[in-house]
């Protein structure tokens, strides 16, 4: 039985996984350059010691209420090394690493929103609440990919 | 790969580089002892080094190659084309050998022994001339072994007897001792790799080889300017820490360190330099087998080979380069008869010629053939749907030019081995424009095109200006940038309106506004309405725009990010960047905002589209009617006029003082002619600026003047008959409004009674054809009678279905009957010289308001008729 370390944190009401390997390291974003005419899930472009990280915002990725305006000293992200490119996903609040089985893994209940389950990889019990396990990449990459995989 | 093999492939190829370039130049001036020399010595080399390295191949053929040329220059033999071209298809040969050394580090197996003999052949003075085109024949057989020596004469040097013709090493040191050697350069920072050996310079610097010159890996230079770069940017962000905190104790060495960054900068960057020079070796040799696969005389001169520019740009452009060039040859220069024919010198040119102009380097490309065919662009691009009939109309020669660079257009009626292959004009612009460069182009019926590309120095770094709007900066090139203009309530320059489009008024022209906030689709606060903005005045290709931004911060020199996949699909970005105060801004692709003031530019095709919008919501039920569109203006009075916009040829709107009285009337100078002017009812002013209707047939034009372009709108078109005064046919309601329908034809016979007889002089070279028009409807007839009979044909019209019958039948002999299929009781026979006509453009029948289709179904029918 293969256990791994995955990286909690909360977008809105829901806890997310990531395994920790894909994390690239966790950051406050400060002076994001939005950019217009981008979809509704870029937040903006920043500078990231001398690197252009493009943040994601993950609660409109997730068809959330946007997280945008809130105070940008209370913002934080997640980064991810992808292709070359820098990412950061803002999320609401970091949480605990955790130590799950794979076996403890459930597949998406079908009844699953098609914009989360296209993004979660399987669905945890943990004691007290349910951890989505997140797919980083089609997280990020945008709801075009998504749709083309649909269609 | 073994270091000894590499280095010989790498100087190799150079070397044949410059052969290449030496021999098309030899062959035009065989006298020239220096060039053959350079050439003879490079080839001896590249034999020796073969032979040195153990590839009895390679060295096989390049003795032949050498003992031919040997010939030549030893006077034994004439310089023919034919065998300069044998001499060429062995380059060509030893290039492809060392493509498969190369990739496979062996020779390939088989023989040259067909190149071979024809090369011997040759050198003997036979005349198996015959181009050797013939790819490599692969036999696996072994490689034949140099035949042995018998009487040849023994070289001491070599360890070996000399082959039939090859000359030893001491003759040859006696031949270079002989010719003079390559001369010093005096300055060491000016030497060059071999590569900077170039065509235009002194024929006894060829060859020299710079001493202090050393191959540096790509990737080293690569790594570098990265470095550089980075270091760039923290320089800047220190130098904004140091202006912020006043005075410091490190200001000192910041400004020291400031000052070495940028030498270092400015080092790295020429290290990556190289002259424009390299990337036209090929040129030569391309238009030389272009013009002779073509049978045309092309000459090719190039200028300013020494001009400098990155390396990376420099790999970008050359394809590009080539393809043009390949062009020019296949469609710009035309056959030796047909120059002869236009006055011309048989002999065409194709000028290549590079320089420095502000931070960037121009490249034009000119012949001195045909120019570009207008009016066959203009035909492509309405039958490609690249453009439709009314923005072809509303087009300047100059814009339709520019139609050769829209995708998938490609005029070229043939589809040669030269060019046309489908990769035309537009790939060329988009491969310029990934660099960040523009492209754009001149031509004159008949004197040739010219195509001028400018791109930048460098791609790492670019200069760049910062504005601001709406609390966003963003970065725009500096090498779209013309001027800055501040306007405001208290400024000498307004913002003015032209039917909701924003314009300025700019010395002596207008420059269409589009506001970068709305280009963005930025919310703007309508309560903040800036009293003060600035104006970018901003130059893509021939388009001339103004952006407004709030704020102009200043010029910075900023390292250029590539955009992130995730926003890359955006054209109006072409990168981000790190400022120096830390903060990430978006870099805007001139190009990409340029598109927005398309729109503008063409307000005609945006009434259009409302027109297209506003009719899709009044229902299916009006589209079945006829709809025609019309050009609405006033002219004496304010009550609107209007005629159908398919009849003009163009819009313009010209500057009335230099509208000049002749005994005929009013004329004005009009690309290049006099064209005469009429009145569309008002009163003619002398002083500022006049909209005009262009009106052309054939060869003649005529102005007709108008005080003011109100719309263009598409609607049912129910004319009230009864207005019997002269030049109107009738009044209609458009839009709402009594509009007044004009005839043009009573105003252009007018303004220009030869408007008639003109075009009926071209008709009769060719016989006046007659043509039978049935309309019963008395708009359409007042129209396209005139338009035919301008056309150069012989109407006659008949009102009613009867009675064309009966001028039928009366003996008369029609070319071409156009019938009118709107009209329910006109039986409409069939017959390859009867044209149906509709006023509904959703039938086969020829649409009545389309002057051009008409008139080609027309033309069509005659030339059916005669063919028969």
């Amino acid at each position: 039985m293969s256990t791994r370390e995955f990286v909690t944190f909360r977008i809105g009401d829901q806890t997310f996984g990531v395994s920790v390997s894909e994390i690239h390291d966790v950051f406050r974003p400060a002076s994001m350059t939005p950019v217009p005419l981008s979809g509704a899930d870029i937040a903006g472009v920043l500078n990231l010691r001398g690197r252009i990280v493009t943040a994601i915002d993950a609660r409109s990725r997730l068809g959330l209420k946007s997280s945008v305006k809130t105070k940008s000293c209370q913002r934080l992200a997640i980064g991810v090394e992808r292709g070359g490119e820098s990412f950061g996903l803002i999320i609401d609040e970091i949480g605990d690493v955790v130590r799950i089985d794979e076996s403890a893994l459930e597949q998406n209940p079908v009844n699953l929103d098609a914009t989360w389950s296209w993004v979660s990889r399987g669905v945890c019990r943990l004691d007290d609440r349910l951890l989505v396990i997140m797919d980083i990449d089609r997280m990020l990459a945008g709801s075009g990919a998504e749709e083309a995989a649909a269609a | 790969m073994d270091d000894l093999l590499s280095e010989f492939l790498t100087e190799t190829a150079e070397s044949l580089d410059v052969v290449d370039v030496e021999l098309v130049r030899f062959e035009s001036d065989p006298s020239n002892k220096a060039t053959l020399n350079n050439i003879f010595r490079l080839v001896h080399t590249i034999k020796g080094t073969c032979g040195f390295i153990g590839l009895p191949r390679l060295e096989s053929v390049a003795h032949a190659g050498e003992t031919l040329l040997g010939k030549f220059r030893d006077g034994a033999l004439p310089v023919t084309p034919q065998a300069v071209s044998l001499v060429l298809v062995s380059i060509d040969r030893i290039k492809l050998l060392l493509a498969h050394l190369a990739a496979e580090q062996v020779e390939p197996a088989g023989d040259d022994r067909d190149l071979i003999a024809l090369l011997e052949l040759a050198a003997e003075g036979g005349d198996a001339l015959a181009p050797v085109a013939a790819p490599v024949v692969v036999v696996a057989e072994p490689v034949a072994e140099p035949q042995a020596e018998g009487e040849g004469k023994w070289d001491a040097d070599q360890g070996r007897f000399l082959r039939p013709g090859e000359v030893s090493l001491a003759d040859l040191e006696a031949a270079f001792m002989a010719t003079e050697g390559p001369a010093e350069k005096p300055d060491v920072r000016e030497a060059k790799p071999v590569l900077a050996a170039l065509p235009d310079h002194d024929d006894e610097k060829k060859g020299s080889i710079g001493a202090n010159t050393i191959r540096v890996n790509v990737g080293v230079l690569e790594s570098l300017m990265t470095m550089v770069s980075e270091l760039v940017l923290t320089r800047n962000q220190l130098m904004q820490m140091l202006r912020n905190s006043g005075d410091s104790e490190f200001k000192t060495p910041l400004q020291r360190l400031s000052g070495i960054t940028a030498e270092l900068q400015d080092a790295v960057m020429k290290t990556r330099m190289q002259p424009i020079g390299s990337a036209w070796k090929k040129l030569p040799r391309i238009v030389r087998d272009a013009s002779q696969d073509l049978a045309k005389k092309i000459d090719l001169v190039m200028e300013g080979e020494g001009t400098e520019l990155d390396r990376q740009v420099l790999e970008l452009i050359k394809d590009p380069l080539t393809h043009m060039i390949r062009n020019s040859c296949d469609h710009g220069v035309e056959k030796p008869a047909d120059r002869a024919a236009a006055g011309k010198p048989e002999m065409g040119t194709i000028r290549l010629r590079a320089y420095h102009q502000g931070g960037h380097i121009i490249v034009e490309l000119g012949d001195d053939g045909a120019g570009l065919n207008t009016d066959r662009i203009r035909r492509k691009a309405v039958e490609k749907g690249v453009i439709d009939g009314v923005e072809a109309m509303a087009m300047t020669d100059a814009q339709i030019h520019r139609l050769i660079f829209a995708p998938g257009f490609s005029t070229a009626e043939k589809v040669t081995s030269i060019s046309g292959r489908g990769v035309g004009m537009d790939v060329v612009k988009t491969n310029v424009e990934a660099i960040g460069g523009t492209i754009d182009l001149r031509s004159r019926q008949g004197a040739g095109a010219t195509f001028i590309i400018k791109i930048p120095l460098t791609l790492a770094i670019v200069s760049a200006l910062i504005v601001g709007v709406e609390d966003h900066r963003f970065a725009l090139p500096q090498l779209s940038v013309l001027e800055l203009v501040r306007t405001g309530q208290r400024c000498e320059h307004k913002i003015e309106l032209i039917n909701s489009s924003r314009v300025l008024r700019l010395r002596d022209r207008l420059l269409p506004l589009v506001s970068l906030a709305e280009v963005l689709n930025m919310i703007v606060d309508p309560v903040d309405q800036k009293q003060l903005s600035s104006i970018v005045v901003m130059q893509v290709g021939e388009t001339r725009f103004g952006l407004i931004v709030d704020e102009v911060f200043d010029t910075e020199e900023i390292v250029v990010k590539p955009l992130s996949k995730r926003l890359g699909s955006m054209s109006e970005y072409s990168g981000a960047t790190i400022l120096g105060d830390g903060a990430v801004i978006m870099i805007l692709d001139p190009n990409g905002i340029s598109k927005s003031v398309a729109n503008v530019d063409r307000s005609v095709e945006r009434l259009l589209d409302e027109q297209a919008a506003a009719s899709a919501t009044h229902g299916a039920s009006s589209a079945a009617a006829e709809r025609t569109s019309m050009l609405l203006f006033t002219a004496g009075g304010e009550q609107p006029r209007a005629c159908p916009l398919s009849l003009v040829t163009r819009l313009e709107e010209l500057d009335a003082s230099r509208f000049e009285a002749t005994a005929r009337g009013l004329v004005v100078q009009y690309r290049g002619r006099l064209m005469p002017l009429a009145s569309a009812g008002g009163e003619i002013r002398r002083h500022g600026k006049q909209p005009v209707l262009v009106f052309s047939q054939g060869e003649s034009v005529i102005g007709l003047v108008v005080d003011r372009i109100l719309d263009i709108v598409e609607d049912v078109l129910d004319i009230q008959i009864g207005d019997e005064s002269p030049g109107v046919l009738g009044s209609a309601v458009l839009k709402g409004v009594s509009t007044e329908i004009i005839d043009i034809g009573c105003f252009l016979t007018r303004a220009d009674p030869r408007w008639a007889v003109a075009t009926a002089q071209l008709e009769t070279q060719r016989g006046r054809k007659r043509v039978l028009l049935i309309e019963s409807h008395p708009f359409f007839r007042n129209l396209l009678g005139p338009v035919v009979t301008a056309a150069g044909y012989d109407v006659t019209i008949a009102k009613t279905p009867e009675e064309a019958r009966a001028r039928l039948e009366s003996g008369g002999a029609f070319d071409v009957v156009l019938a009118d299929a709107d009209n329910p009781q006109a039986e409409i026979s069939e017959g390859q010289n009867v044209i149906a006509m509709s006023s509904r453009t959703d039938t086969e029948a020829v649409p009545k308001s389309d002057r051009h289709a008409l008139l080609e179904a027309i033309a069509r029918a005659v030339r059916l008729g005669e063919a028969a």
